[in-house]
């Protein structure tokens, strides 16, 4: 076991050095980064003291160095807009992702599990052939899409929600369900392969022979075997989640790390957008390695197949 | 060989491609609705999508100006909904098509290098598949837009080079599967190399897994290049894109329904299709899979 997680700890550790380079080296395809975070009709000279307070003059690889040494503090620089650290701002946005992402993650959990045991235990009926079209609308939805549907007829309409911002629990319903209908089709459909994948299995058939009720089997045997590719692709999913905030935010205002990474293009604050694609990198690298670590308590031939 | 004659003779290979496609029709249909109004877009768009028309702003789908129809309505400033959806599939599919072309080749070609040569290059290639995965993609998108400037070329460039990891890891495990058979020491031994080895017998039996992920991503960047001509990074005005519209609809909600509902119509059922389509040939060519 400790073998397998040093391994996997390298492996992650590696992952985010290679996600800082790409990130530090995306910044300077266009040549000269200063460009970046100047309004436009700058002159040449607010472009040279610019670029030496940044130190964009120096050596490509100091800079490097420089940035490397700077993450290791866990100093994420300034916002050239604001002037304030960018940890505060992201600090101060990040409540809000969080909130939105575990109330999709509510509803695509609620929604999917429950629809994709159905499907698996109902196959072949009208039943599964009408909630896997649902799953496919789901799937097929363009957020923002959905998201504005949904403005359209809770909150223009029929005037029962409120259209954007934070106004309560309650103005989180809407942008959850606009965010949280693709992870619930991933979960739903995920969920009916495994438990269908299980029902297939010998135990199945010894527990019904032994008179035991489907509901029974299903509940205490087959849901837990199941389990297994749930955990790794939940760890998917929530990464996927902290993504298409981005555009479920913009469409209803809601105040988070989405928002504020399309705000700060355009503002061109370019620190602020590199430091919330590092941390949702750091965040899916992170949640990989748990479900692995999960995974591995769970089923203990991934482990040995580490081992060796 | 009296097996091989017992054996009906196999169908002609595009009665054979009908009879797996045939259960989704409707859906070919949709999707190749959308292929033909895109290929055909300037014959088949009543009005020319960006001329402007401000005494016809706004209007509800099924009016007349001036005896010119609005079949669809028009926008903010007066143009024919229906003609900029018509140009907007246009652009939907050419971005599409071709960042999935980006993606597929260079994805495939460092998968297969990868499960070909093994060793160090296996290593170096498989880490980068693995750190480009972990990124988001629609971040990874936006960082390097916000760099290289919206537009559509840059769109393609984008979207293409942020998406090949998931055919690189596909590429790589049918390699490695087609590497451990029989004929590939039978070609190496009578002196095949490495790059007839690659096109010649790698290339052709992970196909088929290459195109059904292919499909799939399709969709995906379809709504991609949506998503970011939402946010304003993709492709710029007054080139229709239906993202765009959508965005601009966004603000004439309560007075312009219209607006934001039809772009997102022809996303979601091009979407759709798609979707179907793919799952239903990842079914047929994955048994693995199959209900």
């Amino acid at each position: 076991m400790a073998r397998f997680l040093l391994r996997r700890l390298i492996q992650s550790a590696i992952a985010i050095l290679g996600t800082i380079t790409l990130v530090f080296f995306i910044q300077h395809l266009s040549g000269d980064p200063t460009l970046l975070m100047l309004p436009e009709g700058a002159t040449r000279e607010d472009i040279e003291a610019l670029r030496r307070q940044l130190g964009f003059d120096r050596p490509l690889l100091v800079q490097y160095l420089d940035y490397l040494a700077q993450l290791a503090r866990f100093d994420l620089g300034q916002s050239l807009v604001q002037r304030v650290p960018v940890a505060d701002i992201i600090a101060s946005r990040l409540p809000y992702t969080l909130f939105l992402a575990g109330g999709a993650l509510i509803v695509a959990v609620g929604v999917g599990l429950p629809v994709g045991i159905l499907m698996a235990m109902r196959r072949g009926t009208r039943l599964e052939r009408f909630l896997m079209s649902f799953v496919l609308i789901g799937q097929s939805m363009p957020t923002f899409w959905s998201g504005i549907l949904l403005i359209l007829l809770f909150a223009v309409t029929l005037g029962v929600m409120p259209s954007s911002g934070v106004d309560g629990v309650r103005s989180v319903i809407l942008p959850a369900i606009a965010l949280g209908a693709l992870t619930m089709a991933t979960f739903a459909r995920v969920t009916r392969t495994a438990v269908l994948e299980e029902l297939g299995r010998d135990y199945v058939s010894t527990a019904r022979a032994k008179g035991l009720r489907f509901r029974h089997v299903i509940g205490r045997h087959v849901l837990r075997n199941a389990a297994t590719p749930l955990i790794t692709i939940s760890a998917l999913e929530i990464a996927n989640l902290l993504a298409g905030a981005v555009i479920v935010e913009t469409v209803f205002a809601w105040p988070g790390l989405g928002q504020l990474a399309v705000q700060s293009i355009a503002a061109r604050d370019f620190p602020i957008v590199q430091s919330i694609v590092l941390l949702s990198a750091f965040v899916s690298i992170a949640l990989n390695l748990v479900a692995d670590i999960l995974y591995s308590v769970v089923d203990p031939r991934i482990r040995l197949e580490g081992a060796t | 060989m009296s097996e091989v004659a017992l054996t009906a003779p196999p169908a002609p290979l595009r009665s054979r491609i009908w009879r797996e496609l045939r259960p989704v029709w409707p859906f070919l249909l949709i999707f190749g609705a959308f292929a033909l109004v895109a290929l055909l877009a300037p014959l088949v768009a009543p009005y020319n999508p960006n001329s402007q028309n401000l005494l016809g702003r706004l209007k509800p789908p099924g009016t007349t100006v001036r005896s010119v129809f609005y079949l669809l309505g028009t926008d903010e400033v007066g143009r024919d909904l229906l003609s900029r959806l018509i140009y907007g599939a246009r652009v939907s599919l050419m971005v599409a098509l071709l960042s999935v072309l980006v993606s597929t080749v260079l994805g495939t070609v460092l998968g297969m290098i990868a499960g070909f040569y093994r060793g160090a290059v296996e290593v170096i290639i498989m880490r980068f598949t693995d750190i480009v995965l972990s990124i988001p993609a629609i971040l990874l998108a936006i960082i390097t837009i916000a760099v290289l400037g919206p537009g559509l070329q840059n769109v393609v460039i984008v979207l293409g080079f942020t998406r090949w990891p998931r055919y690189a890891r596909v590429a790589y495990g049918q390699t490695l599967a087609v590497m451990g058979q029989t004929f590939m020491r039978a070609a190496a031994f009578n002196g095949a190399g490495a790059l007839r080895l690659i096109g010649r017998h790698i290339l052709p039996n992970i196909a088929g897994a290459v195109i059904v992920v292919a499909t799939l991503e399709f969709g995906l960047m379809v709504l991609f290049e949506a998503g970011l001509s939402f946010l304003g990074l993709g492709v710029q005005p007054p080139m229709p894109s239906w993202g765009s519209i959508l965005s601009v609809g966004r603000n004439y909600m309560g007075s312009a329904w219209w607006i934001a509902t039809f772009p997102g119509l022809c996303l979601f059922l091009l979407v759709l299709s798609i979707n179907v389509i793919g799952d239903h040939m990842r079914d047929r060519l994955d048994p693995r899979s199959a209900r």
